[in-house]
């Protein structure tokens, strides 16, 4: 592999942040220590303004951009959008990108092991929310020395933790960019979480989320959870064009074995999200997501939420996305109007549906780009 | 008054300059079909207003995104019902009123939304499209409408008179108007004819005491 490319960050290696301190819940219970695992891409200027903080989505992590090995084929979650050149340019911004709390592979979750059993967490580990992951990394933030973002950016359940960001730590980022996402949760959207945390939960091999004392993984849960999540973030529109009704065998058998391409599709999407993902992680970000809802302590009022916000925004949203639709981005968008912010709104025409937050549709780069370089020159990078 | 530029603009489109000297420092400013954002992005330099700009076209969203000036992709004719009444000092919209399906509709929701409106558009009781329509017996296409019938984005034409009888339907209080050439320049035979002899025309609005 040349990860040598002019427009990637090359090989990255994970850093972690032991935190020694404790840090109550919103769910009421404490971690008395905690890992964060993160990465960095670009370098951080002499006054410490040119930090951006990457939010990830429901099955991202710390790794966003790179490669971690000589051999590794497959960069980080947004390797299109983050590198020298592109779209958050890293050879002006020192790009930060953590791990939230309660994922897999990365910062402490359920699959860690607690300190004082010595067993892993499983479905001990606490319920964790938005709230709690921007206190976490605001913990990384003061480590890392660093004053302020320049800009807090992230999509879909990443846009989430922007707009947390925004209300509980105002001085802390000069703007947030929220891409696909919505002030809270549909029961529609809901509705798919209970789905794929059922799908989990009831699996024989869940063993009350204790599956890693018994050497096995919840699979066959895990995997259905993740095919129905691959539906939501698809078009009908991309569906279509990309399998239509086409046959693998190219005639129907008349039996329940994989015979459609999207079926194949499906199963080799949840099956090889079974190797890198974890079962409690998936049920602990679909909570996350559920009780997002930050007008909630304020009467359903979202432009009093946003009361404190000083950041300027940008919000963007794709019009294939059905699963957080524009119509969800508007409700943040005029909120934030009414609470008088500072937000520019883009509706980029998509095909592809949710995932286009994660691609480089010409209209989002162009606006991300324009956006952004003047975030830069504000602050000198 | 000969009005022509009351206040120096650098740069700036002369019918934006003409808006820009109704607008008050510090107002809170709705821009309707802002294009790249020019009048905001001056407004916010010279008189330091805060405001949005409303714009369909990607491209023009991107322009003002670059500009620094607060853009929403938004589409007029989807309606403007999610801003509140009287939220904003002034409503703009340049030489949009012609392209929008509902102008009657729109003017009421600039009206609800602002205390002050500021509409323009091109006055198709000038005497040159009067000319062309009457004696040659062609659509008119002339410096302020530049397009041909079949590929203007013009689809609701109005003349001064048309528009104030709409105005005096609606018991809108027309505050000031200014009608000017297609160099944006005014005279007197202008101000006495304004339907004959003024190529665009400048309204400010308000909301008329009967409402």
């Amino acid at each position: 592999m040349n990860h040598d490319a002019p427009h990637s960050v090359g090989q990255v290696e994970p850093q972690t942040l032991h935190v020694e301190q404790a840090m109550p819940l919103d769910c009421g219970k404490t971690l008395d220590r905690f890992d964060i695992v993160y990465e960095t891409y670009g370098t951080l200027n002499a006054d410490a303004s040119n930090a951006v903080l990457i939010c990830h989505a429901l099955s991202g992590n710390h790794h966003a951009a790179g490669y971690h090995s000589e051999d590794d084929t497959k960069p980080g979650w947004w390797d299109k959008c983050i590198g020298p050149g592109k779209m958050i340019d890293t050879d002006r911004f020192f790009v930060v990108s953590p791990a939230n709390l309660g994922g897999y592979n990365g910062s402490t979750g359920p699959g860690s092991t607690h300190p004082d059993t010595g067993r892993h967490y499983g479905p001990d580990f606490p319920v964790v929310t938005a709230g709690d992951w921007v206190r976490s990394q605001d913990i990384l933030r003061e480590a890392l020395g660093i004053e302020q973002w320049s800009a807090v950016i992230g999509g879909s359940l990443g846009g989430m933790q922007v707009m947390q960001w925004s209300i509980d730590f105002p001085d802390r980022l000069r703007h947030a960019v929220v891409i696909a996402a919505a002030p809270k949760l549909s029961a529609q959207n809901i509705a798919f979480n209970e789905i794929a945390r059922q799908a989990i939960v009831t699996d024989p091999e869940f063993h009350g989320g204790r599956y890693y004392e018994h050497d096995v993984v919840p699979r066959r849960g895990l995997m259905l959870a993740r095919m129905l999540g691959h539906i939501t973030y698809l078009s009908d529109e991309a569906m279509r064009a990309k399998f239509g009704r086409d046959l693998r065998d190219g005639r129907i058998s008349y039996g329940f074995d994989v015979e459609f391409q999207v079926e194949s599709y499906l199963r080799y999407q949840g099956a090889s999200f079974v190797d890198r993902f974890d079962a409690n992680t998936y049920l602990l970000m679909t909570k996350a997501l559920d009780y997002f809802d930050p007008a909630h302590a304020h009467g359903g009022d979202l432009a009093k939420a946003f009361a404190p916000a000083t950041a300027r925004f940008l919000v963007i949203s794709f019009t294939s996305d059905w699963r957080f639709a524009p119509a969800r981005s508007r409700e943040i968008v005029d909120s934030l109007v009414d609470a008088g912010k500072q937000v520019s709104y883009a509706e980029v025409t998509s095909d592809l549906g949710h995932d286009d937050f994660l691609l480089t549709l010409p209209h989002y780069v162009k606006t991300m780009r324009a956006y952004l370089d003047r975030v830069a020159r504000e602050i000198g990078a | 008054m000969n009005t022509h530029l009351t206040e120096t603009h650098d740069g700036l489109r002369d019918d934006l300059a003409l808006i820009s000297n109704w607008i008050t420092p510090g107002a809170r400013v709705l821009d309707l079909g802002c294009g790249d954002g020019a009048l905001l992005a001056h407004l916010q330099q010279t008189k330091q207003v805060s405001g949005y700009g409303l714009e369909i076209d990607p491209d023009n969203l991107i322009d003002c995104v670059a500009a620094g000036v607060n853009v929403l992709q938004l589409d007029l004719d989807a309606g403007l019902e999610e801003f509140e009444d009287n939220s904003f000092d002034f409503v703009v919209m340049s030489s949009a009123l012609q392209e929008v399906r509902r102008p009657d509709e729109l003017i009421d929701e600039m009206l609800r939304i602002g205390r002050d409106s500021i509409v323009t558009f091109p006055n198709f009781g000038h005497w040159k499209p009067r000319l062309s329509l009457g004696l040659r017996g062609l659509m008119p296409v002339s410096g302020s409408l530049p397009n041909r019938w079949y590929d203007t984005p013009n689809i609701h034409l109005c003349t001064v008179r048309d528009f104030e009888t709409l105005c005096r339907h609606k018991s809108v209080e027309i505050v000031r108007r200014h009608v000017v050439n297609h160099a944006h320049r005014s005279n007197i035979g202008m101000r006495t004819f304004p339907n004959l002899l003024g190529e665009i025309a400048l309204y400010q609005l308000r909301r008329g005491t009967s409402d």
